[in-house]
């Protein structure tokens, strides 16, 4: 039973690290770039559900406040496309990876500075309903927050596979260059790539507040998503969900059966040997180089 | 308009392009000499750090800016000179001139047994690797407590040259010294690392892999030479470190020094060794840029000493993404082109430095 719970609560943490995954796959596997301020999205998506939604901030009603913080995130998400990272299209990969990680700091400090650096919690009607399943305890955020995830990931799934608008996402990822010889307008689609994982982002940070309190800080969950979204697979959206579910799973395990100091390593270790063993991860995308 | 006439193939390769260069680097060398008599304790203080950042950020430069290899993970090599420098100090009783190289050397193994697995990694993978190196460095160090001292953390032993003692706090001028003299030695090896075949092989791997191989270059070699040299140099850096703050734990080396490290040398200017030293003056400068502005906001409207915390990251963050999108070639681009303008006047075309641009391709299938 004891095992069952710590599944449970892993699967719940899994989840919230594969959204954030989610966020950064979105992101390559529509423009090739690497956005290394995903955490710190989702940290400010967070904060700005609890400043619409807490009494002690505007007060409006919980789906409300849901609604304006996805919103409030797709347009920053656009935002930051259009105003910062069009400009660096058409230099090196590493200049991008740098400006995304300069973001971070930025929103760090941002959020820092409206919101104060002591943990606050998010008010949602999820907080301390429990199912009790024999002698299992199921909280409703955990249940909410592993639907949600899977209902998400899916929704992106079939909208990257089918919509037009996803396959141009591909396309212009695939080859910037050729994408926009053949009429797909670039830039346009990478302003809706970076909106969709800035609401991505919000959702990640709903859930992630509802489980328990949020600070600036919390951005610095995006490295562990990074592993999980390394251990997927960079660039698969199953495997994005997979490798934080990976994440989520070993940590409890380890801290249970190992020692607490190694529940902080394991999804770090994982991850180094999955990029020496296979160096893309899980799902892999990239077949030889034909030539 | 300075017109340079070459008479011969060794002119490009020499050390100085001409004499005035030569002039102004000597210049440049004895002012630094000369500062421990000119500045008080605090100030020598703050130079020692800008050369010692300035070091590491040669290190990281000879690897990323150079060999075109990103590290995001850099902390991780400082931490292990760092620790390889106070260990062998400390346990084995060895003196600071073997102990010291021999930390870099150590360091370097390490990196060069990074490098093998990491030989099959490009771009952003190589980066997250490394990213994850430097978050695993923390607990390791605290795993490692029997050598390392875990949470408690360790006290830099005493430097004692030729009975000299050298305490950064007791004798800040001769710890400057020292550390302007690994600089200076470190400049050198670099400068003429880049005159040599290998230094040519980082340049030609950064601009293209595959070209590099066509022309006969073993990449995996030279990328394990890059990684070995930039660590063994970041590992030196990582020893002065550990004198410089006396007492060091887990917590120093962190993720957030890795990043603030590729910052660095991208706000000086990736690929220049001068790059490095911009860098680490800006990083240097900063924070006590901040103290003053906020001394002057208090002054002005009034209000008690408010510390916000994270602003020195918010600051940096901003200029940093202010050099990316107006000047990508960093504090050594912008001086190399005011350079170039009074050169070449009135000459100089706006598009001269225009790089080519590259559109991103996937190597994905799916």
């Amino acid at each position: 039973m004891e095992i069952l719970q710590l599944i449970v609560s892993g699967l719940a943490n899994g989840c919230v690290y594969g959204l954030i995954a989610l966020g950064f796959v979105l992101i390559y596997k529509a423009t090739e770039q690497v956005n290394f301020a995903q955490g710190d999205m989702m940290m400010l998506g967070a904060f700005i559900a609890l400043a619409l939604g807490n009494d002690s901030h505007v007060g409006a009603p919980f789906w409300a406040a849901c609604a304006g913080a996805i919103l409030a995130m797709a347009a920053i998400g656009w935002l930051l496309e259009r105003v910062v990272l069009r400009r660096v299209i058409g230099q090196p990969q590493i200049a991008i990876m740098i400006l995304t990680i300069a973001i971070g700091f930025v929103l760090r400090f941002v959020a820092g500075a409206v919101w104060g650096h002591d943990p606050l919690a998010l008010e949602s009607p999820a907080a301390g309903v429990n199912f009790r399943l024999g002698g299992l305890i199921l909280g409703l955020d955990e249940i909410a927050t592993i639907a949600v995830t899977i209902l998400l990931t899916g929704l992106l799934f079939l909208f990257f596979a089918r919509t037009r608008l996803g396959i141009a996402m591909q396309a212009s990822s695939q080859n910037q260059l050729a994408a926009y010889y053949m009429g797909i307008p670039v830039k346009r689609i990478h302003g809706l790539t970076w909106a969709l994982a800035g609401a991505t982002a919000a959702v990640a940070g709903l859930l992630f507040a509802s489980k328990g309190s949020i600070d600036p800080s919390a951005g610095f969950l995006g490295i562990k998503a990074f592993a999980a979204a390394v251990i997927g697979g960079f660039g698969s959206l199953p495997g994005a969900l997979a490798g934080g579910l990976i994440v989520g799973l070993i940590e409890p395990f380890a801290s249970r059966y190992v020692s607490a100091g190694y529940a902080q390593i394991a999804p770090y270790a994982v991850m180094i040997l999955v990029l020496i063993v296979r160096p893309h991860g899980i799902l892999v995308q990239v077949g030889a180089k034909k030539v | 308009m300075r017109v340079q006439f070459k008479t011969g193939y060794d002119q490009d390769i020499r050390l100085f392009a001409d004499a005035r260069e030569a002039l102004r680097y000597a210049a440049l060398l004895a002012i630094a000499a000369a500062l421990p008599f000119l500045l008080d304790d605090f100030l020598i203080g703050e130079a020692t750090n800008v050369l010692i950042w300035a070091i590491a950020g040669m290190g990281l430069m000879a690897l990323t800016g150079h060999a075109g290899q990103p590290s995001l993970g850099h902390a991780a090599f400082l931490a292990s000179g760092c620790y390889a420098n106070a260990i062998l100090m400390g346990r084995f009783d060895l003196p600071f001139l073997l102990a010291f190289p021999l930390a870099g050397l150590f360091t370097g193994l390490v990196g060069v047994m990074v490098a093998i697995p990491a030989l099959r990694l490009h771009g952003i993978y190589l980066a997250i690797a490394t990213l994850a190196l430097s978050i695993l460095t923390e607990d390791i160090i605290v795993l490692a407590e029997p050598w390392t001292g875990g949470i408690a953390g360790m006290i830099a032993p005493t430097i004692s040259i030729a009975g000299v003692e050298v305490d950064r706090l007791a004798s800040p001028g001769q710890f400057y010294w020292l550390c302007l003299a690994v600089a200076v030695v470190v400049t050198l090896g670099y400068r003429n690392l880049l005159r040599a075949p290998l230094g040519r092989a980082f340049l030609a791997i950064r601009d293209s892999e595959i070209s590099a191989q066509a022309m006969g270059v073993n990449l995996a070699g030279t990328k394990t030479a890059a990684f070995g040299l930039s660590c063994m140099v970041t590992g030196w850096a990582g020893a002065l470190m550990g004198h410089f703050f006396y007492t060091f734990n887990h917590e120093v080396f962190t993720v957030v020094i890795s990043i603030q490290l590729l910052l660095m040398i991208v706000i000086g200017g990736l690929g220049s060794i001068q790059g490095a030293y911009y860098g680490a003056a800006v990083v240097g400068i900063i924070p006590q840029a901040i103290n003053v502005a906020r001394d002057g906001v208090v002054e002005v409207f009034g209000g008690g000493g408010v510390a916000i915390p994270g602003l020195e990251t918010g600051i940096f963050g901003l200029i940093l993404i202010g050099f990316i999108l107006f000047e990508p070639l960093g504090i050594y681009g912008r001086i190399a082109k005011w350079r170039l303008y009074f050169e070449l006047f009135p000459f100089y075309r706006r598009d001269m430095f225009r790089r080519q641009k590259s559109y991103l391709k996937t190597e994905r299938l799916r």
